[in-house]
């Protein structure tokens, strides 16, 4: 089981949270002003690296805040990631 | 017309909780109906400074932190979000007082008083038992009293909260459908110590 360390209540079971993939994917902002492959690639396309990674975490059984962490998704070591408003991938 | 009453969630497990307390080690009670008010404001706000006021004691800004206001506990949920913990029947004081305080500004004030049921669990034995089920550290160098928690026990939600250091004294707010699952689980927990194995 990973420890997670939620920014608020500290490191608690991975259990306690919920999963929220890729951070920083944003919405485009004029879904009509954007193709069906565009509009799709943001519904469905994600990176997938072998190493650091940007994800979205939500504490579910506790404080049921959302943060970013960064993890390695070859080690699951996990760091904290300043929260980003760039929206940028 | 029939009269409205209310029936609390573990209203039919008087006994069997009395039956697994052991006595000078652990007991395990309900503590039905107890006022339960959600509120919401943003923590810098004069809004949250006047609904501290308001309660009589500042809403606690640390993560876990428990305040004691007269005859009301606030229990931090979350940096925007509280609990305020009181006797049956004071729930509507509550909301009057707080939503009096917020005074149109953006928050929430809800009586939630129905969602969960409170659970006490006291004595020696108290963070024996709650570790066979629940992941926090609960030794007092880690969770003081007047700290609670929102974490998992035995995988049902609960809200936990330790009142006292020296009786190691417990709450568990535990939503009311998932109480009596609870209860049996605390139970059977708890037999170990009621067969004499348990002496400590
Ligand atoms: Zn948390």
């Amino acid at each position: 089981m990973l420890l997670i360390h939620c920014p608020w209540c500290g490191a608690r079971d991975e259990a306690e949270f919920r999963y929220g993939g890729q951070a920083h994917v944003d919405r485009p902002p004029d879904p009509n002003a954007v193709d069906d492959r565009e509009w799709g690639e943001y519904l469905f396309v994600r990176d997938n690296p072998r190493g650091r990674f940007s994800e979205r975490w939500v504490h579910s059984a506790g404080c049921r805040r959302w943060f970013d962490v960064v993890r390695d998704t070859a080690t699951n070591e996990m760091s904290a990631e300043v929260p980003s408003r760039s929206g940028r991938r | 017309m029939a009269e409205p009453y209310a029936e609390s969630p573990l209203a039919t497990y008087t006994d069997v909780l009395e039956r697994s307390s052991v006595r000078g080690q652990l007991r395990i009670a309900e503590e039905p109906f107890l006022a339960q008010v959600t509120v919401r404001v943003d923590p810098k706000s004069p809004a949250a400074e006047r609904v501290g006021t308001a309660l009589g004691g500042m809403l606690p800004n640390q993560s876990g932190e428990v305040v004691l206001a007269g005859d009301l506990t606030v229990l931090w949920l979350g940096p925007d979000e509280w609990l305020v913990v009181g006797p049956e029947g004071r729930d509507r004081d509550v909301q009057e007082r707080v939503t009096a305080a917020l005074d149109g500004e953006h928050g929430a004030v809800v009586d939630v008083s129905a969602n969960r049921t409170v659970l006490s669990v006291t004595g020696p034995r108290a963070r024996d038992l709650l570790n066979k089920g629940c992941a926090l550290d609960l030794h007092p160098r880690a969770f003081e009293s007047n700290r609670c928690a929102q974490t998992m026990l035995a995988r049902a939600g609960v809200i936990l909260v330790r009142r006292d250091a020296e009786a190691p004294s417990f709450w568990l707010l535990v939503r009311s459908s998932f109480a009596r699952y609870l209860a049996d689980w605390l139970v059977d927990a708890a037999e170990e110590y009621r067969s004499g194995g348990g002496e400590p």
